[in-house]
């Protein structure tokens, strides 16, 4: 019999920070607080410490997870760390995260750099390490930081963005699991030509920041880490065209139907996006998660939180059929189907 | 396809208009606190309504009512 894959935990760390609808229109009386909430579905975003980098909130993650599901780290023999903001240009972030959370060294660890749709990215390449037989436990960590590259004049991106740390063990299916936790078949998606649309400009190699970025940046930090730009409006448009037909792929590859689904667990874009999504698909509002009120969109950690977050209100519950999906910068999209 | 049917689910779709406020001429950045959140309900309307989902470079081609409808039926 084939080897199968599962989620066998999640768990995941806010920073202790956070932004609130409040501070917003104190700073910028443009939107009076319930108006940004109509707008993009959040309230508050938490919101990074000033030492705080991806890594840090990942490795608490990991912590709350081993402590949270009784996991022994030295059961895993697979690390992937998935993030926009790695700690070095080399050595990789994985391998520092190998010693720091004392996992055996006899194991592989690399990153994923992916973004929104990193969470499931990273899942598919889990998945293929376990069902090939070259890994029994994977350790997925997803954790952003977007806070720290935006502009703090840019409102229209602070009302969306929160930083957070996600970890997601992946095992083996036990022979007596039937069905549960499997991990289905993925689609996937990326179209580099709206790389432009959504870019975290002078962050890397091609295009550093220089003596002038930093003079016209001075008044706020510099800008050290880069500068996101996002054109909202091509996002979204990416956003409508790619995802329905994501889904239908998602459902094809898995011999289900849109009627199948138990619950929608998209990446957590915007309120909007997820309701027009849903009407664009013609399922029920309710059955296309959100929890983005007290979170915002935390980048590639949003999918495992909302995972999380939809069990523990008992929107997923054993037996139920979920359709996770994530799409983003990149532009890269991906998703499969999850059976509790 | 007609535009008054088109100008009738725009006006439904905006809490803020009036309904009979917008008119084929009408230039729609010039509608009452326009912002880019109605740029958002215009593309995510004529996605649902008429399956063509527009890109954002497309939307700004346009400045009418009329140039919009003109747009979404030549797709």
């Amino acid at each position: 019999m084939s080897i199968r894959s599962k989620i066998s935990a999640i768990s995941y760390y806010l920073p202790e920070g956070r932004l609130t609808n409040d501070d917003l229109f104190r700073e910028f009386s443009k939107y009076p607080p319930e108006e940004i909430f109509k707008r993009v579905g959040v309230k508050e975003r938490p919101i990074r410490g000033a030492n705080q980098i991806g890594s840090d909130l990942a490795y608490e993650s990991s912590l709350v997870l081993f402590k949270e599901h009784n996991v022994n780290p030295s059961e895993i023999d697979f690390l992937l760390f998935c993030t926009e903001g790695l700690d070095y240009k080399g050595p990789a972030t994985a391998c520092i995260m190998q010693d720091r959370l004392g996992l055996g060294k006899y194991i592989g660890a690399m990153d994923v750099p992916m973004g929104c749709a990193g969470f499931t990215n990273g899942l598919s390449v889990a998945k293929a390490l376990i069902e090939s037989g070259q890994a029994k436990k994977v350790l997925l960590q997803t954790a952003d930081i977007p806070s720290s590259v935006i502009h703090p004049n840019d409102l229209e991106l602070r009302m969306l963005f929160g930083d957070a740390g996600a970890s997601v063990l992946i095992s083996k299916c036990d022979s007596e699991d039937s069905d549960a936790g499997q991990i289905g078949n993925f689609a996937f998606g990326t179209d580099g030509s709206g790389a432009e649309n959504l870019m975290v400009k002078r962050s890397n190699t091609r295009t550093p920041v220089d003596t002038d970025w930093l003079e016209e940046h001075k008044d706020v930090g510099g800008m050290l880490y880069g500068r996101m730009e996002m054109d909202g409006l091509e996002i979204f448009s990416f956003s409508m065209r790619e995802v329905p037909s994501l889904v239908r792929e998602i459902l094809s590859r898995n011999n289900l139907e849109l009627e199948d689904i138990d619950l929608f667990v998209f990446h957590q874009a915007n309120a909007f996006i997820l309701k027009m999504l849903a009407r664009k698909l013609r399922i029920d509002q309710s059955k296309v998660f959100n929890c983005m009120e007290y979170i915002g969109n935390t980048v590639s950690a949003s999918v495992p939180i909302a995972l999380k977050e939809a069990e523990k209100q008992g929107k997923i519950k054993p037996g139920s059929t979920v359709l996770t999906a994530a799409f983003g910068i990149g532009y890269s999209w991906s998703g499969t189907v999850l059976k509790y | 396809m007609v535009i008054e049917d088109f100008i009738g689910k725009l006006e439904e779709e905006f809490d803020d208009v009036a309904a009979g406020s917008i008119k084929p001429d009408t230039d729609f950045r010039n509608i009452e606190d326009w912002g880019s959140m109605h740029a958002l309900i215009v593309i995510a309307l004529i996605d649902t309504e008429y399956d063509i989902t527009l890109s954002g470079a497309d939307l700004r081609s346009v400045n009418t009512i009329q140039e919009l409808f003109d747009l979404v039926k030549s797709k």
